[in-house]
């Protein structure tokens, strides 16, 4: 299949107005370290935390951006693209959410401001008193990230391509990759100078474009395509064709029976997940008090409006006749390509690649304060200086990004949807540990560890033996197993997770009548409620 | 209302949404169509709006539920 084919033409007015954006982009996200500057930059809750002072408003595009990345604009649309009603368990997944963080947030929020936590691993030390589970939580966040921004750089890569950056098939592998790499660099330059202050700032250019984008599409679009009715008939005969790799139907416009199961664990183990990475704390503790999350979660569903138009898109796609030459996640590039002028397309390319430069960023950042003050400061240099500490968080969030380059190399990127629900599958096994102890010292602190450790080998060995749909043979091609016992298919972190959970009640039990030793709870029943100006609730942390 | 009161009516309307959509099988199908969505489609993303009010109502009710239990 040539590049022809596929609508990958090289086009250069629309590279033109991406760059340009791009480069406005990151001199906005330069400048961002004046705004609101501190005493002391380097310092990790400045570079780390935005200095934890932001309100509703800058909370909720932060908050968004957590929930609206190339997961959103990419991943979705590509599945439902590809398989149909299936892929459209985002919206139910970004509904789910917000009742969920309505209740557990603000408790973690409250515990953390009293006792200056930075990341879930500090309260589960904390609260725990293990340092092996501490670690494990904080791997645990480093390891689920790394998928959740390699997703990010599939996202930019893929506009580059619908570009025609990068070239056909006949073109070397280096040259054919460079996309990639560009993506990378981009990101890696970006978030090191910045930290926080860059993204949180950046946001509001992000979310203003996507609206412009979606808004558009959402209006212009249909009208070109046919109307609705029509787009829906068309794709519906789309996706009843067979697939010649697996000789089953690629979809529907509706679930099949087998996928009600999968739908609804798909949709909720997301959610359980979402606001458990680190990103997404790190963007709840940068709030400066504990309703503004509350008041959140009543505006935020704004962004789940969105994530449903845009993976209509993939509906539009499948009817307007995109064909993507295997890689589903280029449906909505090609399908802007297609139907837009060349610098609306630019326009449209920079809002999904800034949509990704920004999450990308919030996330290694979150995931180097992980590594630096769960692993860095408690195993290997426990008197390190704030500025010391700073530095190993931006080398550590480099180092990240390397990560995520290998799970985009290594993984078959035609679903990418698959990355951001295998780093689901890790993230929720410190549910327990972190959720749990919120609200609850009843489990005892090494069976928490035990119940990870099972519910991570499970989740890892069962994901690695699910092949790509029709390529047997190959791993962590799908995130869907059959759950035991039960005889339906369902997302594997849910499963998991329950194992998770009944080994750790099994093992509390056990552990409790041998009375081993239970660890030390630094935290008290009020810290739970604790509101800024409180006593004990100072609004500059103090420093560590 | 005492905070009991307010927290027990807050519990249905967090839990409504969570109900309504992860039951796939009450509105897996195409009958009623809306302006050429299948019901499928426009259930959905009709839930989103009514979660944004539920969530609006549960934090009204909640909110100053805190402020007297953090005065005890």
């Amino acid at each position: 299949m040539s590049a022809h084919q596929t609508g990958m033409q090289f086009d250069g007015v629309a590279l033109a107005v991406f760059t340009v954006l791009f480069l406005l982009v990151a001199v906005m996200g330069f400048l961002a370290s004046r705004w609101r500057r501190p005493a002391d930059i380097m310092h990790l809750d400045e570079w780390g935390l935005g200095g934890r002072s932001f309100g509703t408003f800058i909370a909720w595009f932060l908050l968004g951006g957590d929930v609206f990345t190339a997961y959103t604009c990419i991943a979705v649309p590509a599945l439902v693209f590809g398989v149909g009603a299936l892929g459209f368990f985002a919206v139910p997944y970004a509904i789910v959410v917000w009742p969920i963080i309505f209740l557990f947030l603000p408790r973690l929020w409250s515990v953390s401001h009293r006792h200056g936590y930075v990341t879930t691993a500090d309260f589960v030390e904390g609260r725990h008193g293990s340092r092996a589970l501490t670690l494990a939580v904080a791997l645990t966040g480093i390891l689920a990230t790394m998928p959740y921004i390699a997703l990010q750089l599939v996202g930019i890569q893929v506009c580059l391509d619908a570009m025609g950056v990068g070239g056909g098939p006949d073109t070397p592998w280096i040259v054919r990759e460079m996309p990639l790499f560009v993506a990378f660099a981009l990101l890696a330059a970006y978030t090191y100078s910045a930290g926080l202050r860059a993204p949180a700032m950046i946001a509001f250019v992000k979310d203003s474009l996507i609206y412009l984008v979606v808004g558009v599409s959402i209006i212009y679009l249909p009208a070109k395509l046919g109307g609705w009715e029509h787009i829906f008939s068309a794709a519906g005969q789309k996706l009843a064709k067979t697939n010649p790799t697996t000789g089953k139907p690629f979809g529907g416009l509706l679930l099949s029976e087998k996928q009600l199961w999968p739908y609804c664990t798909l949709g909720f183990g997301s959610a359980l997940a979402l606001f458990i990475y680190p990103h997404s704390v790190t963007a709840v503790l940068s709030t400066k008090n504990r309703n503004v999350i509350r008041r959140n979660t009543a505006l935020l569903p704004m962004y789940t409006i969105l994530l449903g138009m845009i993976a209509l898109l993939g509906l539009m796609a499948l009817s307007s006749g995109i064909t993507t030459g295997g890689n589903n996640s280029l449906s909505v590039p090609l399908l802007f390509k297609q139907n837009f002028p060349s610098w609306f397309t630019g326009v449209a390319f920079a809002a999904i690649g800034i949509g990704a430069l920004v999450p990308a960023a919030i996330m290694s950042i979150a995931a180097a304060n992980l590594f630096t003050r769960n692993v860095y400061r408690a195993f290997i240099s426990p008197n390190a200086t704030p500025a010391a500490e700073t530095q190993v968080s931006k080398v550590a969030s480099l180092l990240l990004k390397f990560g995520a380059l290998v799970f985009v190399l290594a993984l078959d990127k035609s679903f990418a949807i698959q990355f951001q629900l295998l780093g689901g599958i890790w993230i929720m096994q410190t549910f327990p540990a972190l959720v749990f102890g919120l609200y609850t010292r009843w489990f005892h602190r090494r069976a928490l560890f035990v119940g990870w450790l099972v519910g991570m080998v499970y989740g890892t060995a069962t994901s690695y033996f699910v092949p790509a749909p029709g390529k047997p043979g190959t791993h962590f091609g799908g995130q869907i197993a059959e759950i035991p016992m039960l005889g339906h298919a369902g997302y594997i972190a849910l499963t998991a997770f329950v194992l998770n959970v009944i080994v750790a009640v099994v093992l509390t039990l056990l552990f409790r009548s041998f009375k081993m030793e239970e660890g030390v709870d630094e935290t008290s029943p009020s810290d739970y409620e604790a509101d800024a100006g409180d006593p004990g609730v100072a609004q500059d942390l103090p420093t560590h | 209302m005492t905070p009991r009161i307010r927290y027990m009516l807050a519990a249905p309307l967090l839990a409504a949404p969570i109900i309504a959509l992860l039951m796939p099988g009450i509105y897996n199908r195409t009958e009623p169509t809306l302006a050429g969505f299948p019901f499928f489609y426009w259930y959905q993303l009709l839930w989103v709006a009514l979660t944004m009010c539920t969530m609006s109502g549960a934090y009204f009710l909640v909110v100053p539920a805190q402020k007297t239990r953090g005065k005890k």
